[in-house]
C-alpha cells in the first residue's frame, strides 16, 4: 500500500504489447474455425448488466429513497435488518471511521468505492430470492436509499443515470491497486 | 532400521534422509509378497463378484465427502464445501470432491440455450454455443484452484479447530480442458484501448468479476470439461471461466458474458468482498495471484497417531506463480528443517505433492512444511503474513501451517 502505487495503476499496456500477446496466444491454438455468430447492438445491450464506474451501462429510469424506503422494508429488510443494521446477511449501512480500527466494519458507506456497484449489484443478484424481478426505477431507489442511510445522499434525493455515478463515496480514495504488478506490494 | 537415533537424522526430532524412506518402503513391499502366497480364499474370493455397472461408485468402505458444508444464513446455495485434503492423496482432486463456492445456488442450464457472448471493445461482437466451442482448438491445464478466502480461519487470535480440510479445503486440483480465450478475442477482433473484459456467469446473481486483458491473452481459458469430463453442475457447466493460479472467485462459473472494456467495472465481488484490508484503513485491490503455499495433509488436526515408529508425512504445496522449487519441513516447530520428497509431477500452478520419512519418538512434536516456487517466493510465517493487515481481512492467507502432535499422538492445529 504505498503511495505511489495509484499513479502507477493508471499507466496502461501500450497497445503493441497487447497485440503482440494477443498474437502469441493465438498462435499457441492453432486454427480458429470461425464458428462465433455475429450480434447486432441491440442484442448484445440486452444480455449486457455491466455498469462501469462513470455511469456508462446504467438504464434509463430514477427512483427516491422514499420509494426505496418502501420497497426495502418490503424485500430486503429480513434479510438486512432495520435501516440496513443488524440483519442476518452484510451490514449495509454504517462502519464510518472503523476500518482503521481495531474492529473494520465494512459497509456501503464505509468502504464500497463506487455508487455505481450498489445498482450493479442489486439488479444482478437482488432480492435475494426473485433477482432481476424488480424494475430500474425499483433498483435506483433502492441505491438512493442506501446511500441515504450511509449519510451520502440527503432524504429527498432522487438517482439516475447522470447524477449516480457523480455521488462521491467517503471511501473512494483509500485504494490501492494490486494490478498491475509492478504497482502491488512484495508478497 | 538403526536403533542409532541421530545417525539416520535429517533434521531434529526424528526428520530422516530419505534413503531411510525408501528402505522402509521396500520392506512394507517385501511383506506384502509374502503374505499373498497362501491359498487360503476370503469370502469374496469364492464367488464371482458385482457384475458391470455403468458408472462407477466409491468402495461402500470409503466415506468420503466434502467437509465444511455450509451456506449463509437464509440461503441454501450461497455458501461453500470444502475439499476434504486429509483423506486424499496425489495431486489431482477427484472431481466430486473438487471445492465449491456459489453466490447464488447452482443454476440448472439448458446447454441449448446457453451462449458464451463477446462484445465490448471488439470489432465483431460474436455468441458461441456449447457445440460450436467444442469444435475450437483445445488445451489441457493441470492446474489448481484456490478461494482466495481459503484458510481465513487461521487469521483468529487462537487456533481455529477443525480438519485439515475444514481450515485449508477450499483448493483442489484438475485437469482442465477448454479454449484459450486468445482464439475466441481474435476472433471477435480487439479495439484500441481494450485493457480489460468483465466476466459474467448464468447464475441467478450473475456473478461478475473484471479481468485484466493480459491474463485472458496469457493462459485462460474457457473450461468446458474437467478431469476428463464435462464440466459438473457445481463447476460451472456447461463452461467456466479458468484462471490458472489466480483467486478462484475470478474463474467466473456458467460463463456467459466477456465484456471488453477500457476500465474495471469495481463489480461487488472485487470491490466490498475480494479486496485486502490494511491496518491503516487503506485497502488493495486486484490482488489476483494465490501466493506460495503449503500444508502437510498427514498427519494433520484430528488424525491421532498409532504406535511410535516411523511415519510418511505427506502434503501438498503450490504457487499462483509457477512450479514449486522446494518444499522443507520441522519436526521441531521450525527449529531445524529438512528438504522433503517432491512426487514425479512437478506441475506449474498446479498442487505438487511432498513427503518426508518421520520417526515418532512418542513424545511431543511440532510439524510445518515450508514452501519455495521457481521465482524464489518463500511461504511466509503467520505473523509475516498478518502483519500490517486489519483485524479481519483474511483473504490470501499463506502462511506456514503448524500441527502439534502430542505424546497421546493427538493432532492438532497450533500457531509457532
Amino acid at each position: 500500500m504505498n503511495a505511489t502505487s495509484a499513479t502507477r495503476m493508471n499507466r496502461r499496456l501500450p497497445w503493441t504489447t497487447a497485440l503482440a500477446l494477443l498474437a502469441t496466444a493465438a498462435g499457441q491454438a492453432g486454427e480458429s474455425p470461425g464458428l462465433g455468430e455475429p450480434l447486432a447492438p441491440d442484442e448484445v445491450a440486452a444480455l449486457d448488466f455491466t455498469v462501469l464506474p462513470d455511469g456508462r451501462g446504467l438504464p434509463a429510469g430514477e427512483g427516491s429513497v422514499g420509494e426505496g424506503a418502501r420497497l426495502y422494508a418490503a424485500r430486503c429488510l429480513a434479510c438486512h435488518g432495520e435501516e440496513g443494521r443488524g440483519g442476518i446477511n452484510d451490514e449495509l449501512a454504517g462502519g464510518a471511521g472503523s476500518l482503521a480500527g481495531p474492529a473494520p466494519v465494512k459497509t456501503v458507506g464505509s468502504y464500497w468505492p463506487s455508487a455505481t456497484t450498489v445498482f450493479d449489484y442489486l439488479r444482478r443478484a437482488m432480492p435475494y430470492e426473485a433477482p432481476g424481478s424488480l424494475t430500474a426505477d425499483d433498483y435506483y431507489a433502492l441505491t438512493a436509499y442506501l446511500l441515504y442511510l450511509n449519510g451520502i445522499v440527503d432524504a429527498d434525493a432522487r438517482l439516475d443515470a447522470r447524477s449516480l455515478p457523480a455521488v462521491r463515496m467517503p471511501n473512494r480514495d483509500n485504494f490501492d491497486h494490486g494490478w498491475p504488478p509492478d504497482a502491488a506490494e512484495g508478497g | 532400521m538403526s536403533d542409532d537415533h541421530g545417525r539416520d537424522d535429517a533434521a531434529g526430532n526424528g526428520l530422516l534422509h530419505r534413503r531411510l524412506f525408501l528402505k522402509a518402503g521396500a520392506a512394507a513391499a517385501g511383506l506384502l509378497c509374502a503374505t499373498a502366497r497362501g491359498e487360503t480364499r476370503e469370502p469374496w474370493m469364492r464367488a464371482p463378484g458385482a457384475g458391470m455397472a455403468a458408472a462407477g461408485a466409491p468402495s461402500p468402505h470409503v466415506t468420503l465427502e466434502r467437509v465444511g458444508v455450509s451456506s449463509r444464513p437464509g440461503t441454501t446455495g450461497s455458501g461453500v464445501s470444502r475439499t476434504p485434503l486429509e483423506q486424499l492423496d496425489g495431486i489431482i482432486t477427484p472431481s466430486r470432491l473438487h471445492f465449491e463456492r456459489h453466490h447464488s445456488g447452482i443454476p440448472d442450464i439448458d446447454p441449448a440455450r446457453h451462449r458464451l457472448v463477446l462484445s465490448g471493445l471488439v470489432d465483431r461482437p460474436l455468441a458461441f454455443s456449447l457445440d460450436e466451442l467444442w469444435r475450437y482448438p483445445q488445451v489441457s491445464r493441470i492446474q489448481f484452484l484456490e478461494c482466495s478466502g481459503n484458510s481465513g480461519a487461521m487469521i483468529a487470535p487462537t487456533p481455529p479447530s477443525g480438519s485439515c480440510g475444514e481450515i485449508h479445503g477450499l483448493v483442489s486440483a484438475s485437469e482442465w480442458g477448454g479454449v484459450p480465450l486468445g482464439v475466441l478475442l481474435e476472433e471477435a477482433g480487439l479495439k484500441p484501448g481494450a485493457r480489460w473484459v468483465i466476466a459474467d456467469g448464468a447464475d441467478a446473481a450473475v456473478m461478475s468479476r473484471s479481468v485484466p486483458l493480459e491474463k485472458m491473452l496469457d493462459d485462460a481459458i474457457v473450461a468446458l470439461s474437467q478431469n476428463g469430463e464435462p464440466l459438473r453442475p457445481g463447476q460451472g457447466y456447461p463452461m467456466r471461466l479458468f484462471l490458472p493460479g489466480w483467486e478462484g472467485n475470478m474463474c467466473v462459473k456458467w460463463l456467459r458474458s466477456l465484456r471488453v472494456t477500457d476500465r474495471p467495472a469495481l463489480t461487488r465481488d472485487e470491490t466490498s468482498k475480494y479486496s485486502d484490508l490494511g491496518a491503516d484503513g487503506r485497502a488493495t485491490l486486484f490482488t489476483f495471484p494465490m501466493g506460495v503455499k503449503s500444508l502437510l495433509t498427514s498427519p494433520s488436526a484430528g488424525l491421532t497417531l498409532g504406535p511410535r515408529g516411523v511415519y510418511q508425512l505427506s502434503g501438498i504445496a503450490w504457487s499462483g506463480a509457477g512450479r514449486i522449487r522446494r518444499v522443507e519441513v520441522s519436526a521441531d516447530g521450525g527449529r531445524s528443517w529438512a528438504d522433503a520428497q517432491l512426487d514425479a509431477h512437478v506441475l506449474p500452478k498446479c498442487l505438487t505433492r511432498f513427503r518426508a520419512a518421520w520417526r515418532w519418538d512418542g513424545g511431543p512434536a511440532v510439524l510445518l512444511s515450508r514452501a519455495t516456487d521457481e521465482t524464489g517466493a518463500v511461504q511466509p510465517a503467520r505473523a509475516q503474513v498478518l502483519a500490517g493487515r486489519a483485524s479481519n481481512s483474511f483473504y490470501h492467507y499463506n502462511g506456514i501451517q503448524a500441527w502439534a502432535v502430542d505424546d497421546r499422538g493427538q493432532v492438532s492445529n497450533v500457531y509457532v
